[in-house]
C-alpha cells in the first residue's frame, strides 16, 4: 500500500483494516504520533490527512492513503519547528507532553482553516483532547500564539 | 586515558546505545549482549555524579528522573550554577540502575529537595577539586581564583586562566564526596532562580522525544497482557484456535499470568481480543455505594499521631458543636498513555526499559522475580506519560521481563486502556470524621479527627520485594502485609488549638489495590479539615479568611493566606450570605506539615438545575523556600490545580462486586478544555535565605476543599462527598 508521509513515499506492507497509528509508528518509524486509547477518546495519535485532524488509532491505513499524511514530524524540527510548535516551546506549554502531539497537530488542523479563532474555537476545538498533567491553561495561550505567529509569518510573506 | 562514559565495560557495551538513541533519533537498539554484573555507582565518589569531558563540556548521573514535572531542567540549573559551567554544556543521564547512583525513586516532591541538594554538593565537591588543580597550574593560591563558564582564572589577572577540560578532561577525579565543600550563598546564583525553558521541550514539541512507548530493540515482539476477568480470578483453560490465522501470535501462559506475542503489533492486539480464555470467576468487592461503610470497619493498626490535652472534655463543654463526616473514592493516576516497557530477558542477565518512578528498586524487585542476580539486571529508565506517583509503569516491566524470558526474545509490552485503567493501582479512598467545639468568642477549643485508609505505598523492591508486582502475583507472589504508608499525611493540620486528637486507622487491606497518587493522604485530609474549618467558621459568624488568621501562628503560614486573599481580593463575609449562582471558597495546607506552604481562593459557577460546578478562577499564594525556577515551578502549580478540580468535581472509580468498570475515559471523565478556570493567578514567595522544600503536590492539597467552600457559599449546600455532585 501507498502512503505519502510528510512529503515522502512510502509503500508499506499492512493489511488495509490496520490502524494508521501503528503503520506509522512500526513500519514508516514516525513515534510522534502516540498511543493512548485506541478508541478515539483522547487524541493523542492525531495526524492531518488531506488537511483534517484525524485520529490515527481508528482510521484506517486504506482510509488514509488516499491522501497526503503529516505527522508532528513533518510540521517542523527543534531547529526550524513550525509556528505552532515555536509557540508551544514559547510558552513552556507541556508537563509530560505525552497529550502534545494531539494538541499540535490539531491546533494546526485548526488554524489552517480559522486564522484568528477566539478562545472559546480554541477550547471547543480541543476538547476531545485529554491532558492529564494540567496545562491547558498553557495550550490554550500556545493556541492563541500560534494564530498570531501564523498569521504574522503569513503577512510577512506576502508583503516580501 | 579513560572516559567516564565508559567507566564500566557495560556502558562501554551499551553506554553508546543509550546515549545515542537519545541523540540521534534512531529508535533501536542491538539486543544487550552478555552483560557483566554491575552494581550502581557509589554515592561517596565524585566520580559516580559527574565527569568532564576534554572539551569541557559536563555530563551528570542523576538517579532522580524527569517526570514531566521540568526537574531534569531544574537539577540542571542547580549542578550548571554550583559547578560554574553554561547550563548548556551539562549533559544529562538519569535513572540507569548501572550508572546512576541510588537516590532513592523520584518520588514525594523530594527531588529539587533530597536530589537537589546531593546534586549540589558533589558540584562543590567537583568545583573544589578544580580549584585544587588550577591553583599549581596558575601558580595562584585557590583563594584568589576564581570560576566562570568553565574556566578557572586568577582575580583580577583574566589571562592566567584554565578550563575544566584543561584540568581534568576525559579523567576522573578519583575523590570522594566530603559533603564539606563549600556552597555558594544563594546572593551568588545567577541561574538558579531564572526561568530556564525546559531542555528538552523542543524535542517533545516536534515528536522526536524518545518515550518508552518508542523504544524498539531489534528481534523484538509485540506482546499484550490478558488479564483475569474479575479480581483474583484463576486461569481456568485458554484456547487459542483463534490464533492460527493471525500471523505468528501465539499464547504466553504462567499460572495466571496470560499473554500474547507477535511479530506485528496489530497482530497482538487482535491476538489479545480473539484469544479465548475462561476464569474463574469470584467477588471480591463490595457493594461500590457503601464503600465508606466498609472501609470503616475493616481491620485496622491504629495510629494517635497528636493526643493534647482533653480533647473530649473541652469540646463536651463548648459553646458549639460541630462534627461532620467526609469521603473520598478510589481514584485514577490516568495516565494519558497506557503503560509500555521493553525487556530483554537472557539466560543469565536482563535489561528492562521503564518509566519506573524507581530504577534501582525496580532492579532489585525484577532480580527477586525473575531468578537473576541483582547486578545482572539493568533497568534503564525511559521517560513515560506523566504518572503523578505509582501507575502501571512497574508492573508493565514485569509483564515484558516475564515475557521475554518465557520466550527468549526481546519483548515490548503495551498496556491497553483498559488495562491501564482497570489495573493500574488506585489513589486510595478515605473516610474523614472531624468534631471540634467553639466557645463564645469563636475560637475552636478542641478538635477530634480520625482517618480511615489503606496504604498509599505498594511499590516494589525494598522490603517488598517483587510480590507487589502484577505479573509476580499472577503467578503465584503473595504480597507480604506491609506498614500502611500515607494515609496521614497533614491528618494534623498547622493550625493552633489547645486540644487536639488526631487518629489515622490504618487499614490492613483494600478492596482494590492502591499506591500512591499525587499528594498521598493529603489531598484527602485536607479537604476535610479545610472543609470543617469553614463550616466552623459558618457556626462562629466570621469571614473565613479572618478564621484561618485567627488560628495560625507560623508567619509563613499567615503570609501565603494574606497573599492568596489579596490576589484574589478577597471581601470579608460569613459564606453563603446571600444565595447567588456564583460562591468563593478558600483553602490552605502547609504540605506534610514541613513542606511548601499554599493558599488557594477559588470562585465557582454553580447551576443547580444543569447540576454542573464549574472553577472559574484559582488564586494561588505558594511558599517553597528558595525557588530553583519560577516558570517551571508556576507550570507545575498550575497542572496541580487543574488535576485537583478534576479529582475533586469529576473522578470516581467505578465498580461491580468482581472488577473495576470504569475502563476508558467515558467511564472514568477527566476535565477537560471547556471546564478549565478563565485564570489561575499564582503569587510565588521567594526565600533565598531557606532551603527549597518540595512542591511537586503541595498544590494539590487545598484546593478540593476551598471548592466545596465556594460551593457552599454559593448554594449553601455542603458537599462532603467526593466527586463533589451538586
Ligand atoms: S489514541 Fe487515538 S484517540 Fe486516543
Ligand atoms: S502534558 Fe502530560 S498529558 Fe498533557
Amino acid at each position: 500500500m501507498k502512503l505519502l508521509v510528510n512529503g515522502t513515499a512510502h509503500d508499506v506492507d499492512a493489511a488495509p483494516d490496520t490502524p494508521l497509528l501503528y503503520v506509522l509508528r512500526n513500519n514508516v518509524g514516525l513515534t510522534g504520533p502516540k498511543f493512548g486509547c485506541g478508541l478515539g477518546q483522547c487524541g493523542a495519535c492525531t495526524v492531518i490527512v488531506d488537511g483534517v485532524a484525524v485520529r490515527s488509532c481508528t482510521t484506517p491505513v486504506s482510509s488514509a492513503a488516499r491522501g497526503p499524511i503529516t505527522t508532528i514530524e513533518g510540521l517542523g524540527t527543534p531547529d526550524k519547528p513550525h509556528p505552532v510548535q515555536q509557540a508551544f516551546i514559547e510558552e513552556q506549554a507541556a508537563q509530560c507532553a505525552y497529550c502534545i502531539n494531539g494538541m499540535i497537530m490539531t491546533t494546526a488542523a485548526l488554524i489552517a482553516r480559522n486564522k484568528q479563532p477566539t478562545r472559546e474555537q480554541i477550547r471547543s476545538t480541543l476538547n476531545a483532547n485529554l491532558c492529564r498533567c494540567g496545562t491547558h491553561m498553557r495550550i490554550v495561550r500556545a493556541v492563541e500564539k500560534a494564530a498570531a505567529l501564523s498569521l504574522a509569518q503569513q503577512t510577512g510573506g506576502n508583503e516580501g | 586515558m579513560t572516559s567516564l562514559l565508559s567507566r564500566r565495560e557495560f556502558v562501554e557495551k551499551s553506554g553508546l546505545l543509550v546515549v545515542g538513541f537519545a541523540m540521534s533519533r534512531s529508535l533501536r537498539f542491538a539486543p544487550g549482549e552478555d552483560a557483566p554484573s554491575s552494581l550502581p555507582p557509589a554515592a561517596n565518589q565524585l566520580d559516580s555524579w559527574l565527569s568532564v569531558a576534554a572539551d569541557g563540556s559536563v555530563t551528570v548521573f542523576s538517579g532522580k528522573v524527569e517526570l514531566g514535572t521540568g526537574v531534569s531542567t531544574a537539577l540542571r540549573q542547580i549542578v550548571a550554577e554550583e559547578l560554574g559551567v553554561p547550563f548548556d554544556r551539562i549533559t544529562w543521564i538519569q535513572g540507569d540502575s548501572d550508572r546512576t547512583v541510588d537516590q532513592g525513586s523520584t518520588v514525594g516532591s523530594q527531588t529539587v529537595k533530597r536530589g537537589g541538594a546531593q546534586l549540589r554538593q558533589a558540584a562543590a565537591e567537583a568545583r573544589a577539586a578544580l580549584l585544587e588543580l588550577a591553583s599549581p597550574k596558575l601558580g595562584a593560591p585557590v583563594d584568589s581564583l576564581i570560576v566562570a563558564n568553565g574556566v578557572v582564572s586568577v582575580r583580577g589577572a583574566n589571562d592566567r586562566r584554565v578550563s575544566f577540560g584543561e584540568l581534568i578532561g576525559g579523567k576522573r577525579f578519583e575523590r570522594a564526596v566530603t559533603g564539606k565543600a563549600k556552597v555558594k550563598s544563594p546572593s551568588e546564583y545567577s541561574i538558579v532562580g531564572k526561568p530556564m525553558p525546559r531542555v528538552e521541550l523542543p524535542a517533545k514539541m516536534t515528536g522526536r522525544h524518545v518515550y518508552v512507548h518508542d523504544v524498539r530493540v531489534d528481534g523484538m515482539l509485540h506482546g499484550r497482557v490478558i488479564r483475569p476477568a474479575s479480581i483474583g480470578a484463576k486461569l481456568l483453560s485458554v484456547d487459542d484456535s483463534a490464533l492460527r490465522d493471525i500471523g505468528g501470535a501465539r499464547v504466553v501462559r504462567k499460572v495466571d499470568f496470560l499473554g500474547v506475542v507477535a511479530e506485528r503489533e496489530e497482530d497482538a492486539i487482535n491476538a489479545a481480543k480473539v484469544l479465548k480464555a475462561t476464569w474463574s470467576e469470584s467477588q471480591t468487592l463490595p457493594d461500590e455505594r457503601t464503600l465508606a461503610d466498609v472501609l470503616i470497619k475493616l481491620p485496622a493498626t491504629d495510629r494517635v499521631s497528636t493526643d493534647s490535652g482533653d480533647v473530649s472534655a473541652s469540646i463536651a463543654r463548648a459553646a458549639k458543636k460541630v462534627s461532620a463526616r467526609y469521603r473520598w473514592p478510589f481514584q485514577m493516576h490516568a495516565s494519558i498513555g497506557p503503560s509500555c516497557a521493553v525487556a530483554d530477558v537472557k539466560r543469565d542477565s536482563a535489561t528492562i526499559w521503564s518509566s519506573t518512578q524507581g530504577a534501582h528498586a525496580l532492579k532489585g524487585a525484577l532480580a527477586g522475580f525473575l531468578g537473576l542476580p541483582p547486578e545482572s539486571v539493568h533497568v534503564i529508565w525511559t521517560e513515560g506519560s506523566g504518572c503523578y506517583g505509582h501507575n502501571g509503569s512497574d508492573d508493565a516491566a514485569a509483564d515484558a521481563a516475564l515475557m521475554s524470558q518465557l520466550v527468549g526474545k526481546p519483548i515490548r509490552v503495551q498496556w491497553s486502556r483498559a488495562d491501564e485503567h482497570g489495573w493500574e493501582p488506585k489513589g486510595v479512598a478515605m473516610v474523614m470524621d472531624v468534631s471540634a467545639g467553639l466557645d463564645e468568642t469563636g475560637k475552636i477549643v478542641g478538635w477530634d479527627y480520625a482517618v480511615w485508609t489503606p496504604t498509599h505505598s505498594s511499590r516494589p523492591g525494598g522490603g517488598a520485594g517483587s510480590a507487589n508486582l502484577l505479573a509476580a502475583q499472577l503467578t503465584g507472589a503473595v504480597p507480604a502485609s506491609r506498614p500502611s504508608l500515607g494515609g496521614d499525611r497533614n491528618s494534623r493540620h498547622t493550625y493552633t488549638i489547645p486540644n487536639t486528637r488526631v487518629v489515622a486507622h490504618l487499614l490492613e487491606s483494600s478492596p482494590l489495590r492502591t499506591s500512591s497518587f499525587r499528594g498521598l493522604g493529603s489531598p484527602q485530609n485536607t479537604f476535610a479539615n479545610e472543609s470543617f474549618m469553614d463550616e466552623l467558621a459558618v457556626a462562629a459568624g466570621v469571614d473565613p479568611v479572618e478564621f484561618r488568621l485567627r488560628h495560625l501562628t507560623d508567619p509563613r503560614a499567615i503570609a501565603v493566606v494574606r497573599a492568596a486573599a489579596k490576589l484574589a481580593n478577597w471581601q470579608p463575609r460569613v459564606s453563603h450570605s446571600t444565595t447567588s449562582a456564583k460562591g468563593r471558597g478558600f483553602g490552605f495546607v502547609q504540605y506534610e506539615g514541613t513542606e511548601a506552604y499554599v493558599a488557594a481562593a477559588v470562585d465557582v459557577d454553580v447551576d443547580e438545575s444543569a447540576h454542573s460546578v464549574r472553577v472559574t478562577r484559582a488564586c494561588i499564594a505558594h511558599d517553597c523556600g528558595l525557588i530553583v525556577n519560577p516558570n517551571g515551578l508556576k507550570n507545575q502549580i498550575e497542572g496541580n490545580v487543574i488535576q485537583a478540580i478534576s479529582r475533586t468535581l469529576k473522578e470516581q472509580v467505578s465498580f461491580d462486586r468482581s472488577r473495576v468498570t470504569s475502563l476508558d475515559w467515558r467511564g472514568y471523565e477527566i476535565l477537560r478544555f471547556s471546564e478549565i478556570p478563565e485564570s489561575i493567578d499564582i503569587e510565588l514567595i521567594n526565600h533565598p535565605e531557606l532551603p527549597s522544600v518540595g512542591a511537586g503536590e503541595a498544590s494539590t492539597s487545598p484546593i478540593p476543599g476551598a471548592i466545596a467552600n465556594a460551593i457552599y457559599d454559593a448554594t449553601g449546600r455542603r458537599l462532603r462527598d467526593v466527586p463533589l455532585r451538586i
